[in-house]
């Protein structure tokens, strides 16, 4: 069993990744995968979590996360508060950023596997979101399914085409760029 | 076919395949998606039936009242303080005999305000004459959509299909949904002996003297004894037909378990993870999950029992000045089997998450203790 918590700020379609990532999973057909979002009062800004399993087998508890193999963070602003909290020693977070985050933050939480891909960067270059709150739940969407092993570019690729409400092409090259992007990460690091 | 869908939107796709003829909704957290999913159908003309958006859920429910005696199949869904503005409606349709179908999205009840799980709205109209059915997965949200509408048709009472706000409604996973023309061979239309009909009026609902009154609910009591069988007899054919069988309740791992967890909802599905973690440390541990809650499925449980057993009853809900209504209710039904004892934990109300560590807790907990240490409730909750 996998398990991810998924850390963003509302209004960054932090629950629709978690979503495409069970969809995606899915339509690949060799593994379960449970989306949770965790819920409160919805409010553009606020952080927001979600969790998803992913197993061979069949996925029995529906609780949060409490000890993540993983995290994937949307939004870098979230570290000020303790994001990082029950993440198992020598846990993998995915953070979107690039390589200088991964020094600083390897730096700061030691023990713990950071890898980096440009969402931001991506989500401005194919203008989804504004200048100032892009969306990069797509391009997160991409990298996680690099990183994880969790599905084929081709299904994730399906999938978020259909997921997402408007400029699906731009969101399709979003998961693809970081998808790449992050299998670049991937070997520079092994 | 496979899709990953929420739990809501596993409700939408059982009324869809329902052929529902009249839906009417008023939106509220944890359920407003139900609606959203048909609005969404209706306007890709893939919704059968009629949408009616009402002024308040009062309303919902007095023009399902209309619709269903006019002999049309009907839906909503709900939550909370919605379902308990329905109370007075609530009656009146089971004492009716309409057999409307309603989803209610298990939240917990203000004040304080809270949004999350906690199943004191559902249990709380208990004594209105609605079926109600608590369901662990999405599959098995969409599924008994479907064989409520044909165990209600079946003995002409409402039918309450409950699930957990946010665990279900607003989680995604796998839910097979099957074909039109499948659910159309389990599912025929519904076809009311008696309806609202101009060219042969009747009287429906008028007053009524002591002696028919205690007969009609003595005939009420009779159907909801039936019930308890047309839940096994439907959930066996749902089974031979789609490959997934449903009773009134869902044992695992109890042949040669004598510590009992009792759950319903979600957590039935999460106290299957905690039983094998109990299992591994070579403990005899097993989970009964109820689905049925009305009719209570008194009958079954007594077949279940063995002398010897603890049942460690995991409540969501909480009556004040009595406890957990599941581990009441279980008491009374097992009244006076000797050598059965039931011990009720309070926990996870308000949405408090109910983890795989909390189960085997409690289990460890009961397993040690002896019968003659009972407390009314214990009140227990997850430090994270």
């Amino acid at each position: 069993m996998l398990e991810i918590r998924f850390h963003g700020r509302g209004g960054q379609g932090t629950v629709l990744a978690a979503k495409i990532i069970a969809d995606a999973v899915l339509r690949q057909g060799e593994k379960q995968c449970l989306a949770i979002p965790e819920f409160g009062v919805e409010r553009r800004g606020a952080p927001v979590m979600a969790y998803a399993r992913v197993s061979e087998k069949p996925i029995l508890a529906r609780t949060k996360i409490y000890a993540p193999d993983a995290l994937v963070v949307l939004d870098p602003t979230l570290y000020a508060s303790d994001i990082l909290k029950g993440l198992k020693p020598g846990g993998t977070v995915l953070t979107n950023g690039g390589p200088e985050d991964v020094a600083r933050l390897t730096k700061r939480f030691p023990g713990q596997k950071f890898l980096a891909v440009p969402a931001h960067a991506i989500a401005l270059e194919l203008k989804l979101g504004s200048a100032s709150s892009p969306i990069v739940n797509t391009a997160m969407c991409g990298a996680a399914c690099a990183v994880f092993g969790l599905c084929s570019l081709a299904a994730l690729l399906e999938c978020v085409r259909e997921a997402v409400p408007v400029k699906a092409d731009a969101n399709v090259e979003a998961a693809r760029r970081a998808f790449e992007a992050a299998r670049e990460v991937l070997l520079a690091a092994s | 076919m496979k899709k990953v869908l929420s739990g809501n939107h596993a409700a939408a796709v059982g009324a869809q395949l329902a052929r529902t003829q009249v839906s009417v909704g008023y939106p509220i957290t944890p359920a407003t998606q139900v609606f959203e999913a048909i609005a969404e159908m209706k306007s890709k003309g893939e919704f059968p039936g009629e949408f009616i958006a009402a002024e308040s859920e009062h309303s919902v429910m007095a023009a399902l009242l209309g619709a269903s005696t006019a002999g049309a199949r009907t839906f909503t869904a709900t939550s909370s303080h919605g379902l308990a503005y329905m109370h007075e409606l609530l009656h009146w349709v089971a004492g009716a005999r309409l057999p409307i179908v309603m989803i209610d999205v298990n939240r917990a009840l203000a004040a304080p305000w809270n949004l999350w799980t906690d199943q004191t709205d559902s249990l709380s109209q208990r004594d209105t004459g609605w079926m109600q059915t608590y369901c662990s997965t999405n599959q098995e949200v969409l599924d008994t959509v479907l064989m409520s509408f044909k165990i209600a048709e079946r003995v002409m009472l409402p039918s309450m299909v409950v699930l957990d706000g946010f665990t279900l409604s607003h989680s995604y996973e796998p839910v097979d949904v099957p074909s039109q023309a499948e659910v159309d061979s389990f599912l025929p239309p519904f076809r009311p002996e008696l309806k609202l009909d101009p060219d042969q009026p009747i009287t429906f609902g008028s007053l009524t003297q002591p002696k028919d009154y205690l007969r009609l609910r003595r005939r009420m009591a009779a159907d909801m004894a039936e019930a308890e069988d047309a839940i096994e007899e439907v959930g066996r054919e749902f089974g031979e037909l789609f490959g997934r069988s449903y009773g009134q309740l869902d044992a695992y791992r109890c042949s040669d378990a004598e510590t009992i967890l009792v759950t319903s909802g979600a957590v039935g599905s999460t106290a299957r993870a905690a039983v094998d973690a109990l299992r591994e440390k070579g403990l005899k541990a097993g989970n009964l999950r109820l689905r049925a809650f009305r009719p209570f499925p008194a009958k079954a449980l007594r077949a279940f029992v063995k002398p010897g057993m603890k049942l460690a009853v995991v409540d969501r809900n909480y009556s004040p000045g009595m406890g957990g209504i599941f581990a009441q209710e279980l008491k009374a039904a097992l009244y006076p089997r000797p050598g059965v004892s039931v011990h009720g934990y309070v926990t996870g109300l308000g949405g408090g998450d109910i983890t795989v560590e909390l189960l085997q807790e409690i289990w460890e907990r009961v397993d040690d203790a002896t019968p003659s240490e009972i407390p009314a409730a214990t009140w227990v909750e997850d430090a994270r």
